[in-house]
């Protein structure tokens, strides 16, 4: 019955509007969102030069991006802990653990093979002529490029939900990077394994339930968006 | 007549094929020049080397009156466009694929609308420019390909097999647009095809390409009035017919060609031939006609395909036979399938292949 019992008070939590939830689900949308919207900036030029073009090593590369897809969160998250660690880390001086910024690094980082793989799968499904009819109509060689990008835009649409997805949902990386600071690093999956160990199981069902909401809810809304243009 | 483009010397090579050699080339202004050649005879190459989206291996290009270099293709390329015999959409609609070239040329959209509607009337595709352009028929999908290249009313237009894998109804459409091009629209058009009808209908000029190279190139009639072996072997030449030769005493040689069709043909040859009679050489009547052709036939109209102001029938004399007549004889004389009709042809128009 404690679980029941904590579904309720969570269902109350949340729908009395609790600051400290507002707080922590908004802070998640917009570490995850930058980490995502940074991962597909540097992500895309990679996934175009592999997508579109044939050079020694396209494969290799390929195939490293590929299985850094299910690269373990915590592993990467105390490899960033080592390297932004204060004392001795390489970017200690930076000044960077146990902040948000910290946190957007490592989850850019986790989601960038997501992004870098489903963005050349869908790029070179794209019929290889696009970019040779963008050119003969007149179009230089970025506006091609962009033509191909169009052309691949559902899968890239679905790289970008895939990442901050997985960004959004990632324990590993937040807890070694970014800790759990009251107002200032707190997110929904550390708040959870907090909260846990709290034994407040009520707060905790609560922004589980929350982060599962969100993430339904933006998958829905971009299948919903990408439906309206077809 | 002035030159719009040339090609002088110019060599194309991937790893290790050649797939231009050493070719010389030159399109005159207000032509269609046909490209005739088998499959892999370097014609898709040819013209994408003078769309400015392919670089020679060596050699010269120029185009109006200009050396195309790095510098300058991207700024010829607005001068020059392709129509890929594949047909290549933008996963979009009808209106967006057609718009594309023109709001790269920065046009005004009163002036962008206007040619959509303008080019799309060309191809007989008004009303179609809400429609998703990949869920056309493969006919509509080549004319809306032909329509976005239209529009952009390049001083030359390149045509890859404009009509492969056409249906007869849209084969007529492409070609009165593209007819109307170069009428109406004084557009320059090279048009790439191993389709001999269309290469009698449509180009000022024929250029035959075998293995990456130009073998001749002149008017229809001089390329394709002698048929040669290489043509045979690749165009769509109908009426060519093997058979045994016989020289008689007139001076003239008989071919037996099979189910008792025999042919007359001028000069005197012995053994196995293969001979071609051109479609437009052959008289057709509704009845038997007194006339000085030696060649005279009792058939049965057994296909009809329409392609434009032409009509092709098929008609079995025993041996099938291609004859063309304007579409304006067929409706008067008011044939129709298994219609029987009489076929007459001079020995003369009997060519040894």
């Amino acid at each position: 019955m404690e679980l029941l019992d904590g579904l309720i008070k969570a269902l109350q939590l949340i729908f009395s509007g609790n600051p400290k939830l507002v707080e922590m689900t908004l802070r998640s949308l917009f570490v995850s969102g930058s980490a995502t919207v940074i991962a597909t900036l540097w992500g895309i030029p990679i996934a175009m030069g592999l997508g579109l073009r044939n050079f020694h090593g396209r494969t290799l590369m390929k195939t490293i991006f590929t299985t850094l897809i299910g690269m373990p969160t915590v592993a990467l998250g105390f490899f960033l802990f080592l390297i932004f660690s204060r004392e001795n880390g390489p970017l200690g001086f930076l000044g960077l653990l146990y902040t948000p910024t910290a946190i957007i690094i490592g989850e850019a980082i986790l989601v960038t093979p997501i992004v870098v793989s489903l963005a050349t799968t869908a790029i070179e499904a794209v019929d290889p002529e696009i970019m040779s009819l963008a050119r003969t109509l007149g179009a230089s060689d970025a506006q091609a490029a962009f033509a191909v990008l169009k052309e691949a835009s559902n899968g890239i649409f679905l790289a970008g939900v895939a990442s901050f997805n997985r960004a959004i949902g990632e324990l590993g990386v937040a807890m070694f990077v970014g800790g759990f600071i009251a107002g200032s690093t707190e997110l929904l999956t550390t708040g959870i394994k907090v909260e846990l160990d709290k034994n407040n199981i009520d707060v905790a069902i609560g922004l589980a339930l929350i982060l599962l909401a969100l993430v339904f809810g933006i998958t829905l809304a971009i299948n919903v968006i990408q439906r309206r243009r077809k | 007549m002035s030159i719009i483009a040339e090609l002088r010397e110019v060599t194309k090579s991937f790893a290790n094929q050649i797939a231009l050699n050493n070719v010389n080339l030159q399109v005159r202004e207000g032509e269609i020049l046909g490209l005739l050649g088998p499959n892999g005879s370097g014609k898709t190459t040819l013209l994408k080397i003078l769309a400015f989206i392919e670089k020679p291996t060596k050699g010269e290009v120029n185009f109006g009156g200009r050396q195309v270099k790095d510098s300058n293709a991207g700024q010829m390329r607005m001068e020059s466009t392709l129509v890929f015999q594949k047909t290549v959409l933008f996963s979009t609609t009808v209106h967006n694929n057609v718009v594309y070239g023109l709001k790269i040329r920065g046009k005004p959209k009163k002036e962008v609308e206007e040619l959509v509607r303008k080019t799309l009337k060309m191809v007989q595709l008004e009303g179609f420019e809400k429609r998703h352009a990949k869920r056309l028929s493969g006919g509509e999908q080549q004319r809306v390909a032909l329509a976005r290249a239209l529009a952009l009313n390049t001083r030359l237009l390149l045509l890859d097999e404009p009509t492969a894998n056409l249906d007869p109804k849209n084969v007529s459409i492409v070609e009165e647009a593209i007819a109307a091009a170069n009428q109406e629209l004084k557009t320059t058009i090279v048009m790439a095809t191993h389709n001999m009808f269309q290469a009698k209908k449509l180009p000022h000029r024929i250029a035959l390409m075998e293995n990456g190279k130009i073998g001749e190139i002149g008017t229809p009639t001089e390329v394709l009035g002698k048929l040669s072996k290489t043509l045979a072997s690749f165009a769509a030449v109908d009426n060519i017919f093997t058979g045994t030769a016989k020289t008689t005493e007139d001076g003239t040689t008989h071919v037996e060609i099979g189910s008792s069709v025999k042919l007359e043909m001028t000069g005197q040859y012995n053994g196995d031939v293969s001979v071609f009679i051109s479609p437009e050489d052959i008289i057709l009547s509704k009845s038997r006609f007194a006339s000085s052709a030696r060649n005279a036939f009792k058939g049965k109209i057994i296909e009809i395909s329409d392609s434009g102001s032409l009509v092709r029938l098929r008609v079995d004399v025993g041996k099938l036979v291609t004859v063309q007549i304007t579409k304006r004889s067929f409706n008067e004389m008011e044939l129709g399938l298994n219609a029987e009709v009489f076929l007459a042809f001079k020995a003369s128009s009997v060519q040894i292949v």
